[in-house]
C-alpha cells in the first residue's frame, strides 16, 4: 500500500507560540513532517503563528502562513489553498483542537478536505475522558475510578466514589491546565471551581488518586495495515502525581519484567486500535501499582507529543517523519530506517544506553507562584542526557541544566527541610533525595515519602558512595570510576581541593578520556550511517572524525525564559549556512525538543551538556577549525573566554568584543569615545556601593546583574529600601559578576535593532519599535517593524550609532542593540554582539535569513560578496507579540516589568498597523472584540492619555465601565462611562463583572503600590477568564486602532511567499 | 576477563559464580526478559551478551523461566544490578547465577564486544574470574568446541517422554500433540496447551514410529541449541512424520523440518537474537515484531521447488522466517511465536497449527 495518489496537497498546522506544555518539540516534529512530505512531491502549505520556528522558513513549505491559529483564519487559508488533506498531528493539541473545530463547523466537508493522521473521532476519544474511559471498558482495560462533573455538587458525588486524595482534571485544556490534586475537602472545592472555570466545556473529571504508582509511557506507531510498533518505553523517575512533563524520565523502562512490559505493549495495541488512530504515532501513559502490579491506563495522545520528540531523540527513530509518511498512505515496512539504511522502519528500536530527561523550571521569574509540582505542568524546558548507565546520564543531565549544579550535589540545601521536600515535590527534590542519601536515610523511608523506585535510589546511592571516595589524593582507578559514573571534572575538583584544569590535565595524562558511542536504533546490531554521538567512559570510540574542514556550533541548552527556540533557530541556520559553504557542521546541544538536535540538521550531532569540559572533550576528538558561539544565546557565550584560554579558536566576533560589550566599564568608555549617550550608570560589587551609585544618578534606577539573559533579577527601584532588597537578589543571581545600576528612563520609547556586520560594513536588519514603553523587558514587549512612531532624525541617529558600534566592536556576524529615546536624545541601553531573540522575527519580516548571512560572514564571505549592502526593508507592517504563562501560575500578577516572563512569541503581518496588531493579539490568544464592553482603570498620569482611546471606543459603540476616579475623569470630559466598584469597595465589583463575562477588554495601568493588590485581582481574573487585558497606554492605543481596522476591513491572510513575492 | 578465539580480550568484573566457562559468544538486544533468555535451552553452549547495559534490575522470580534452570554457558553485561526491584522478585540476578553455577562478567564495554561480533561474526570465548592470563584464555577459547556440526539438542532434551500438565484451570484440550524436545522453551508448552493441545513431550531421538504410537493429531518440533545438520536422527524421523501428520516447527525444529524437506541450512554471521526483528507474513502482508534466537538459517534455495511456499521473511536481512508446503500440512517458523521474552504478535501461529490438525482430522474422518 504505497503512497495514496489522491493526496497531492496538504495543509500542516503548527502549534503556535511556545507555551508551557507545548514548546519547540512541535517545531521539530512539524519541520520533519513538512520536509518529508515535500520530498514525496506533495504541495505543502503551513500555518503557524510562531515566527521563531524553522518550519516557518519560507523554503520549507510551498505556502507559509504566519497567521493566527484560529478557526476563522485557517478556514480562510483552506479556501485559498484548497489542499486535499489537513495534517494536524504534528502541531500538538493546538493543531488537533483546531482541526476538530474546523470539522465540527463543517468547513472540511464543505471544502472536501480530509483529515489525515488522526480522525475527528480519535481526537475526541483521546481528549474526552468520558469517551476514553468507555473505550477502555470496551477492551477490558482498567482506568482509575472516576466520574465527570459539571457542577460542584456533581463533583462531591463523584468524590464519594473516589475518596481523597482525588485528582481533578478539566476537560480539553493544554498540559493539564487547571488540574490538581486535592487532599482535603476545602482544597477539593477550590480545585474543582478552578477546573470547571478553565475547561472550555465546563467539565471536570474527578479521579481516584494513583499517587505514588509507577508511571510509564509507551510511544507507539500504527500504519493503515494495522502494523504496530513500540518505538520507546519511558519510565518516570517521579511516580504518578507529578505531570510527566515535570518528572525526571528515563528511557527505556528500567524496572519492568518482560511479562509486564508485554502486557503494556498488548494493551497499547488494543488502545490505539480502539481509539481509532489509523496511522501515525501515539503516546500512551500507564500507572502500575508497585505492590501488586495492577495496570491502569491513564491517557493517550493520538498525535506526536513532547514525549515522542524525546523518544525520537532517545532512540534515533524519527517519529514525526514516519508519522507523516504513514499519514499519506505508506506502510511501516515501506519506509527505510535512515540510520542503518538497510533495515525498514517497522521494527522496535533497542537502546544500549540510558536516556535521562530532566525538566527545567523558571519559578525565579514568578515569585508569587507555588513551586510545588503536581498534575499541571510548570516546567519551561528540559535537558536530555545519554550515558551507558543511569548514573552517568543523570549526572550529565544535571550539569546540562545550567542551574549552577555541576552534578548531583548542591551546597545550598537546608537539612531541616529534607522531609518536607521529599513529601512535597518541587524542583529541588532530586537534590534533597541526594542529601537524604548523604545523611544515611534508608531507602525504604525515602521510597515511602517520594514513591521513587528502589532501583533508582540504589543507583543514586552508588553515586553517593563513590563521592565519599573522591578525596584529595585519589588514585587513578577511583578517578576512572568517578568519570564512568558521570562526575564532572568540576565536581571532582571541588571534592579534592583541586581546580578543574588540574583534574582535566591529570585525567588526560592518565588516559582517562571519554569515548563517543553512536545512537543507532539497534544496539549495534547493524552499522550506523548517522554520526549521532554521546560521550561515555568506555573502551571503544566510534566518533570516527573526518578530515574535512569543519565547524562546531554550540547550541543553547535547555529552554528557559529568555533563551528559547529563537536561539535554536539561529543555530540551525548557522549549521545550514556552513554546510552550504562547504564545511562539515558539528552541533553540540542537550535539548531534546529542538530542531538542532535532529540528527539530520548537522553533519554530526553530539548530544552533550554545554559545559567547558564536555565541549572541550568534543573538540579534542573533532579538532575543528573553530567554534561558533554567537548563535546559541548566553549559554555558549559564557564559554567563550574559557574556550579561548584553552586555545580554541572562536570564529566570528571575538570573545574580547563580547567582553567589551558586557563589561560596563569598558563599554562606557567605548561609548564615550564614540560620543554615544547612555543612561548614567555605575557598577557595584556590594549593596553599599549600589546605594551610592543610585544616589549619584538619582532614582528611579534599573538594577541588574551582569551576564544574564532575559532580565533575570532585573528591577526598577524607586527608593533605597527596594534597592537593598533587589540588589541582594541580583547578587545571588550571578555571584561572580557585579551588579549594574542604571538610570531608568521613565516614559522613553524603546527600540531594538538587529544588524549584521563583517568588520567593514554594518547592515541593519530592522529597527523594531516597542509598543510598550521603557521598563518592560524587550523580550516581553510587543515590537513593530518598521518602527511606527520614531522620528526620522532619530532613526538616522540609531542607524549611525549601530554602524559605529558594529565597526568599533569589530562584529563579525550578528549584533543586537537596544535603544531608548527620551527628551529628544537617543540612548544606547545595551549591545549584544550575538544572535538575538528577534533574529528570526526580523528574518521572517525582511525575507532575509540573518543568521545564515552571519554564518556566511564567519565562513569568510563578506556582506558585499553576499550582495547585502543596504539596510533591509519590510514590505508590510510586522508585529511581534509575546505570550505569557500566567495561567499556569495561579496567584501571579500579570503585570509586565524589566524581568522577562514570556515563554514565546507570535507574529502578525498586514499592510495596516491596526490589523497587524489585531492578528498578533489573536495569535497570542486574545481575540480583539469589535463590540462589547471595556473596563478602564488608569492611574492619574495616564488619564489624559487614555481619553482619546476611551472616546474612540465609545464612538464605536462600546459600553465603558470605569473605576470611580477614571469614570469621573471621563464623564467630566464628555465620555460616558459607568462607574463600577473596585474589589475592596463593594459588590458587584469589577471582578464580578469579569466573571459574569460582562467585560470584553480591560485597560488597566498600575496605580502605585497602595492599590497594587486590587489591580492584581482585576488582572488575575481577566487572565483567568481569557479577557483581553492591556496594561500600557501605548498598548491601549494600538488596541483601539486594531478594533477600528477590524470593523472596517476584517482579517486577511497572506503567505510569506506572497509577501516577499517569491511565489 | 573475557577472551575470544581471535585474541580479543575484554576486562571486567566477575559476577554470579566465580570460575571459568567456555562457549560461543553471542549478543542479545532485548531490553528486558533476561531471565527468560538465561533459561532458554537454545542458549546451551553459548555465552550471552546483553546489549542493554542495566541487567538484573527487577531481580528473578520463579515464574519467568523457560526451563528448570539457567542454560547459558556464561553471561556478559555492562552493569549487573545490586538490587532487585519488583513486587514479583524473589532474589537477585547475581545470586541466581551463583546458585546455578553460571559464570558472569560485568563492567566491560559490551557495545564494543557487540560491534566486534557483528563485524567478525560470533566467536568462541572464555570467561574466567580465576585467571588474568590473556594468552592462556585465548588458547582455551580456540580449543573449545565449535557450534558448527555440534549436536547440542541431544544434551538438553528430556530423558524420557512425559505428558505436560502445567496448565491452570480447565481448558479443553482435544488435540493430541507429540512435541519433540530439542531444548524446548516452557512457554511453547503453555501456548500449545492454551490453544487446546494435549501435549506429550518426547526426547529428541524418538523415532517416527514411536511418536505415532502416541496416536497424535499433530507433531511439534521445538526450538533448541546448536547446528541442525548433525541432528540426523530427528531429520529422519520428521521425513517420515511429515507425510502422515501435521507438523509445526519452531527455530531448530524449523531448521530440522527444512532439512527433512530436502533443504539446506547455513550458519549466520552473528545470528538473530533479540525481541525486535520485523518479520513479514507474505500471505497477509502483515508485519510481526518477533522474538528471535538462532545462529543458523534455512537456505532459501528450498523455494526453487514449487511445492514449498515461503510464508515469512525477515525484513532486516531477507532471511527465511517461515514456510508451508503446497500439499502437506507443514507449518514452520524460524522465530519464536511463543515470545517470552518478546512481543506477542505471532501467537496466531498456534491457532494455525490447531486449524491444520482439525483439517487433517476431518480429512481422515471423511
Amino acid at each position: 500500500m504505497p503512497k495514496d495518489p489522491s493526496i497531492k496537497s496538504v495543509l500542516v498546522i503548527g502549534s503556535g507560540p511556545i507555551v508551557i506544555g507545548q514548546a519547540c518539540e512541535f517545531d521539530y516534529s512539524g519541520t520533519q513532517a513538512i520536509k518529508v512530505l515535500r520530498r514525496e512531491g506533495i504541495r505543502v502549505s503551513l500555518v503557524n503563528s510562531n515566527p521563531a520556528t524553522i518550519m516557518t522558513d519560507p523554503e520549507y513549505a510551498d505556502r507559509t502562513y504566519i497567521e493566527p491559529l484560529t478557526p476563522e483564519v485557517v478556514e480562510k487559508i483552506l479556501e485559498r489553498e484548497r489542499p486535499d488533506a489537513v495534517l494536524p498531528t504534528v502541531g500538538g493539541q493546538t493543531a488537533l483542537n483546531l482541526a476538530v473545530e474546523l470539522s465540527r463547523r463543517g468547513v472540511l466537508d464543505r471544502l472536501g478536505i480530509r483529515l489525515i493522521g488522526a480522525s475527528r473521532r480519535a481526537v475526541e476519544m483521546g481528549e474526552d475522558r468520558r469517551l476514553f474511559k468507555e473505550a477502555m471498558g470496551r477492551i477490558g482495560l482498567e482506568v482509575p475510578r472516576s466520574g465527570f462533573a459539571r457542577t460542584l455538587e456533581e463533583a462531591r458525588a463523584v468524590l464519594e466514589l473516589t475518596g481523597l486524595p482525588a485528582v481533578i482534571r478539566p476537560s480539553f485544556t493544554l498540559g493539564g491546565t487547571g488540574g490538581g490534586i486535592a487532599y482535603n475537602v476545602e482544597e477539593f472545592e477550590d480545585v474543582v471551581a478552578r477546573g470547571l472555570d478553565l475547561s472550555p466545556v465546563h467539565e471536570i473529571l474527578v479521579e481516584e488518586s494513583v499517587l505514588g504508582w509507577k508511571e510509564y509511557e509507551l510511544e507507539v506507531m500504527r500504519d493503515k495495515a494495522d502494523n504496530f510498533v513500540v518505538i520507546c518505553s519511558i519510565e518516570n523517575f517521579d511516580p504518578m502525581g507529578i505531570h510527566t512533563g515535570d518528572s525526571v524520565t528515563v528511557a527505556p523502562a528500567q524496572t519492568l519484567t518482560d511479562r509486564e512490559y508485554q502486557a503494556m505493549r498488548d494493551a497499547s495495541r488494543r488502545i490505539i486500535r480502539e481509539v481509532g488512530v489509523e496511522t501515525g504515532g501515539s503516546n500512551i501513559q500507564f500507572a502500575v501499582n508497585p505492590k501488586t502490579g495492577r495496570l491502569s491506563v491513564i491517557e493517550m495522545n493520538p498525535r506526536v507529543s513532547r514525549s515522542s520528540a524525546l523518544a525520537s531523540k532517545a532512540t534515533g527513530f524519527p517519529i514525526a517523519k514516519i508519522a507523516a509518511l504513514l499519514a499519506i498512505g505508506y506502510r511501516l515496512d515501506e519506509i527505510q530506517n535512515d540510520i542503518t539504511r538497510v533495515t525498514p522502519a517497522c521494527f522496535e528500536p533497542v537502546l544500549d544506553y540510558v536516556v535521562v530527561k530532566i525538566p527545567r523550571w523558571a519559578f525565579e521569574k514568578f515569585r508569587d507562584a507555588s513551586p510545588l509540582l503536581g498534575t499541571q505542568m510548570k516546567s519551561v524546558g528540559e535537558v536530555m542526557a545519554i550515558g551507558r548507565t543511569f548514573k552517568e546520564a543523570l549526572q550529565k543531565g544535571l550539569r546540562g541544566l545550567e542551574i549552577g549544579a555541576s552534578g548531583f550535589t548542591r551546597s545550598d540545601l537546608d537539612d531541616g527541610r529534607i522531609k518536607e521536600k521529599l513529601l512535597s515535590p518541587d524542583p529541588d527534590r532530586i537534590f534533597y533525595v541526594k542529601r537524604a542519601l548523604d545523611l544515611g536515610w534508608s531507602h525504604e523511608e525515602i521510597h515511602r515519602m517520594t514513591g521513587i523506585d528502589p532501583w533508582f535510589l540504589d543507583q543514586m546511592q552508588q553515586i553517593v558512595d563513590l563521592e565519599c571516595l573522591i578525596r584529595p589524593g585519589l588514585d587513578d582507578e577511583t578517578l576512572r570510576q568517578a568519570k564512568r559514573m558521570g562526575f564532572a571534572d568540576v565536581c571532582i575538583a571541588q571534592l579534592t581541593g583541586a581546580t578543574e584544569p588540574e583534574i582535566r590535565a591529570r585525567r588526560k595524562a592518565a588516559g582517562i578520556v571519554p569515548v563517543y558511542k553512536r545512537v543507532d536504533t539497534c544496539a549495534a546490531e547493524f552499522e550506523s550511517h548517522t554520526p549521532y554521538l554521546y560521550s561515555t567512559y568506555e573502551q571503544e570510540c566510534e566518533a570516527d572524525p573526518t578530515d574535512r574542514k569543519k565547524i562546531v556550533i554550540l547550541g543553547s541548552g535547555p529552554n528557559r525564559i529568555g533563551q528559547g527556540i529563537e536561539f535554536d533557530y539561529c543555530c540551525c541556520h548557522a549549521s545550514f549556512a556552513f554546510r552550504e559553504e562547504g564545511y562539515e557542521t558539528i552541533m553540540v546541544n542537550c535539548n531534546p525538543e529542538t530542531v538542532s538536535t535532529d540528527y539530520d540538521t548537522s553533519d554530526r550531532l553530539y548530544f552533550e551538556p554545554l559545559t567547558f569540559e564536555d565541549v572541550m572533550n568534543v573538540l579534542d576528538v573533532e579538532k575543528p577549525e573553530g567554534v561558533v558561539i554567537q548563535f546559541g544565546g548566553q549559554t555558549p557565550l559564557k564559554l567563550a573566554l574559557p574556550l579561548q584560554r584553552a586555545g580554541v579558536k572562536i570564529l566570528g566576533t571575538s570573545p574580547d568584543a563580547v567582553d567589551l560589550a558586557e563589561d560596563r566599564k569598558r563599554f562606557s568608555a567605548l561609548l564615550s569615545k564614540l560620543g554615544i549617550p547612555q543612561p548614567e550608570s555605575g557598577t557595584a560589587s556590594s549593596i553599599d556601593e549600589a546605594k551610592a551609585v543610585a544616589k549619584r544618578i538619582g532614582y528611579p534606577v534599573l538594577v541588574r546583574p551582569s551576564y544574564v539573559l532575559g532580565g533575570r533579577a532585573m528591577a526598577i527601584v524607586y527608593d533605597e529600601n527596594l534597592l537593598e532588597e533587589f540588589a541582594r537578589e541580583a547578587v545571588k543571581a550571578s555571584p561572580e559578576h557585579p551588579v549594574l545600576v542604571d538610570r531608568f528612563l521613565e516614559d522613553a520609547f524603546e527600540a531594538d535593532v538587529d544588524a549584521v556586520a563583517d568588520g567593514e560594513r554594518v547592515v541593519i536588519g530592522g529597527i523594531m519599535q516597542h509598543i510598550e514603553g521603557a521598563g518592560i523587558h524587550s523580550g516581553d514587549s510587543a515590537a513593530v517593524l518598521p518602527s511606527y512612531k520614531i522620528e526620522p532624525r532619530h532613526l538616522e541617529t540609531i542607524r549611525q550609532y549601530t554602524r559605529s558600534l558594529g565597526l568599533a566592536l569589530e562584529v563579525r556576524g550578528l549584533m543586537n542593540i537596544q535603544y531608548a529615546i527620551k527628551d529628544d536624545v537617543v540612548y544606547v541601553l545595551e549591545v549584544n554582539p550575538r544572535a538575538s531573540r528577534t533574529t528570526p522575527f526580523v528574518s521572517k519580516a525582511t525575507g532575509v535569513p540573518l543568521a545564515k548571512v552571519a554564518a556566511r560572514i564567519i565562513a569568510g564571505r563578506s556582506l558585499a560578496q553576499q550582495g547585502i549592502t543596504e539596510d533591509l526593508t519590510v514590505p508590510r507592517i510586522f508585529i511581534k507579540e509575546s505570550v505569557f504563562p500566567f495561567l499556569k501560575f495561579p496567584g501571579t500578577d500579570v503585570l509586565l516589568g524589566p524581568e522577562m516572563k514570556s515563554t514565546g512569541e507570535v507574529m502578525g503581518a498586514s499592510e495596516d498597523f491596526g490589523l497587524a496588531f489585531a492578528k498578533a493579539q489573536s495569535a497570542a490568544g486574545f481575540t480583539i472584540p469589535t463590540s462589547g464592553s471595556v473596563f478602564v482603570s488608569v492611574n492619574d498620569n495616564d488619564k489624559a492619555g487614555v481619553l482619546p482611546q476611551a472616546k474612540a471606543l465609545s464612538e464605536m459603540g462600546f459600553h465603558l465601565y470605569a473605576t470611580r476616579g477614571t469614570a469621573e475623569f471621563l464623564n467630566d470630559r464628555g465620555v460616558v462611562a459607568e462607574m463600577v466598584y473596585k474589589v475592596n469597595e463593594g459588590r458587584p465589583n469589577v471582578v464580578d463583572l469579569i466573571k459574569s463575562r460582562k467585560i470584553d477588554i480591560v485597560f488597566n495601568t498600575p496605580l502605585g503600590r497602595e492599590s497594587f493588590y486590587d489591580d492584581g485581582a482585576i488582572r488575575k481574573s481577566a487572565t483567568l477568564h481569557g479577557v483581553l487585558i492591556v496594561t500600557t497606554l501605548t498598548g491601549a492605543a494600538a488596541t483601539v486602532q486594531a478594533i477600528a481596522a477590524l470593523r472596517e476591513r476584517g482579517l486577511e491572510v497572506a503567505s510569506l511567499q506572497e509577501i516577499h513575492s517569491r511565489g | 576477563m573475557l577472551a575470544l578465539e581471535d585474541g580479543t580480550v575484554f576486562e571486567g568484573r566477575g559476577f554470579g559464580r566465580q570460575g571459568e566457562t567456555a562457549g560461543e559468544v553471542v549478543f542479545n538486544t532485548a531490553l528486558c526478559g533476561y531471565q527468560e533468555v538465561l533459561t532458554d535451552p537454545s542458549y546451551a553452549g553459548q555465552i550471552v551478551t546483553m546489549t542493554y547495559p542495566h541487567i538484573g534490575n527487577y531481580g528473578v522470580n520463579p515464574e519467568d523461566v523457560e526451563s528448570s534452570r539457567p542454560q547459558v554457558a556464561g553471561f556478559v553485561v555492562r552493569e549487573a544490578s545490586t538490587v532487585a526491584s519488583s513486587w514479583r522478585s524473589t532474589g537477585s540476578l547475581s545470586g541466581y547465577l551463583d546458585d546455578n553455577g553460571i559464570v558472569g562478567i560485568s563492567d566491560l564495554d559490551t557495545r564494543a564486544l557487540t560491534r566486534h561480533l557483528r563485524t567478525h561474526g560470533a566467536k568462541r570465548g572464555v570467561i574466567s574470574t580465576l585467571s588474568n592470563d590473556a594468552a592462556a584464555l585465548v588458547a582455551r577459547a580456540q580449543v573449545s568446541r565449535s557450534m558448527v556440526g555440534l549436536d547440542l539438542a541431544r544434551e538438553v532434551t528430556c530423558a524420557k517422554a512425559y505428558a505436560f500438565d502445567g496448565v491452570r484451570g480447565e481448558v479443553a484440550r482435544p488435540y493430541k500433540v507429540v512435541a519433540y524436545d530439542f531444548g524446548m522453551k516452557r512457554n511453547i508448552l503453555r501456548m500449545l496447551a492454551a490453544a487446546g493441545c494435549d501435549v506429550t513431550v518426547v526426547p529428541a531421538a524418538t523415532t517416527a514410529q514411536e511418536a505415532l504410537a502416541f496416536g497424535p493429531d499433530g507433531i511439534f518440533l521445538s526450538n533448541g541449541p546448536g547446528d541442525p545438520e548433525p541432528v540426523t536422527y530427528a531429520v529422519e524421523a520428521v521425513k517420515a512424520l511429515m507425510e502422515k501428520r501435521p507438523v509445526f516447527g519452531i527455530c531448530l525444529g524449523h531448521q530440522i523440518l527444512g532439512l527433512a524437506c530436502g533443504g539446506k541450512t547455513f550458519k549466520l554471521k552473528f545470528g538473530h537474537r533479540g525481541a525486535n526483528h520485523p518479520v513479514k507474513d507474505l500471505r497477509s502482508g502483515r508485519i510481526e515484531v518477533t522474538s528471535q534466537n538462532h545462529g543458523f538459517a534455512v537456505d532459501p534455495a528450498l523455494f526453487e521447488r514449487p511445492e514449498f511456499i515461503l510464508t515469512h521473511v525477515n525484513l532486516n536481512d531477507g532471511t527465511v522466517e517461515g514456510f508451508r508446503h503446497r500439499d502437506l500440512p507443514i507449518l514452520s517458523v524460524q522465530y519464536h511465536p511463543e515470545a517470552s521474552p518478546g512481543p506477542h504478535d505471532s501467537h496466531y501461529l498456534f491457532g494455525e497449527f490447531i486449524a491444520l490438525m482439525k483439517a487433517h482430522r476431518d480429512g481422515r474422518a471423511a
